[in-house]
């Protein structure tokens, strides 16, 4: 299966996500910015980093580029597309997902390894979990502070739209403690943890069994390749 | 040449920690007449000439793309004495 991954001038995490589809067993693909082809793939990952320096808003630059007006008519055919931190940014300037993501209540950058509840198995990225399972991955963010107004996050939460939730601490004041979202058809998710860095014992979050060991980033991978084969 | 100026703040409700940030600054110094400051962004848009329709575009570009209705509000849109 192909995986598509676009690269934006200021992305950092572009490679690591190739890295990722390819020990999931998926063919990764590397796409970019300024095209307004998405090569023939079946699922889309905008990886983190910086797009464009941050500029404007985090994420809001990368979104005007040419290849996001394919990613989004794509995305709204049912195409899976998965943003993380820097693509969950640029998912919600797009208007793929709804809210808006600011700089951390604490002021600080953040890095470490998170714990998670997954709230919503029932996505394209994240059928290979239970609901309610708890995994780690890290997290890596300066401006992740998810907010929206009252009537939208009392839809997100009746709706199932809430993928991922914040365990033990809130890292940076995001309301509800919401790490990810969810679109409605269950196509497209957003998050500001980093899967993609915790897919290769060795280099993963610690975890009770061994240092570095965790590989809990490895299914969301794993989910998109399910995906496809059941809808063969 | 004329200059479309728009501002753009974080909404009153939301926390601004980089204008926190500042605040507790201006505290450390012991300037007490300040007690909270709030950041936002002005953008000065060159244009040939002001015409209604051009105000009308800038307009549009402020809430658009200089400003994410979801966390700030555009605070003005004027043309620059």
């Amino acid at each position: 299966m192909r995986i598509g991954v676009v690269t934006f001038p200021g992305s950092l995490d572009d490679r690591d996500a190739q890295r990722a589809v390819r020990l999931a067993g998926g063919e990764p693909v590397a796409l970019w910015h300024g095209a307004h082809d998405l090569d023939g793939v079946e699922a889309i990952v905008l990886p983190g980093g910086f797009s464009y320096g941050d500029y404007l808003r985090c994420g809001a630059i990368a979104a005007q580029s040419p290849i996001m007006t394919e990613v989004v008519s794509a995305a709204n055919a049912g195409m899976p597309v998965l943003g993380i931190c820097n693509g969950f940014q640029i998912l919600v300037e797009s208007h793929l997902l709804p809210g808006g993501l600011i700089r951390n209540d604490h002021g600080d950058f953040v890095c470490r390894d998170q714990r998670l509840r997954v709230e919503n198995a029932d996505t394209a990225w994240t059928n290979q979990f239970t609901a309610g399972e708890e995994i780690t991955i890290p997290l890596k963010n300066g401006e992740g502070g998810f907010i929206a107004d009252a009537e939208t996050l009392k839809r997100l939460e009746s709706e199932g739209q809430v993928a991922f939730r914040y365990l033990q601490t809130n890292p940076n004041g995001s309301l509800n403690d919401i790490a990810g979202l969810t679109n409605a058809r269950g196509n497209v998710v957003g998050l500001m943890p980093h899967p993609e860095h915790a897919v290769e014992a060795g280099f993963g979050p610690d975890t009770d069994a061994a240092m570095r060991s965790g590989v809990d980033g490895l299914r969301f991978f794993t989910s998109i390749l399910q995906q496809t084969l059941a809808n063969a | 040449m004329p200059t479309i100026v728009v501002e753009v703040m974080p909404k009153a409700e939301l926390l601004d920690p980089a204008g926190k940030a500042v605040a507790t600054a201006l505290g450390k110094q012991g300037r007490s007449h300040f007690s909270g400051v709030r950041i936002g962004k002005r953008f000065e848009l060159t244009v040939d000439e002001v015409t209604d329709a051009v105000l009308a575009e800038a307009r549009e570009l402020a809430d658009d793309l200089l400003s994410n209705g979801v966390i700030e509000d555009v605070v003005s849109v004027r043309v620059a004495e």
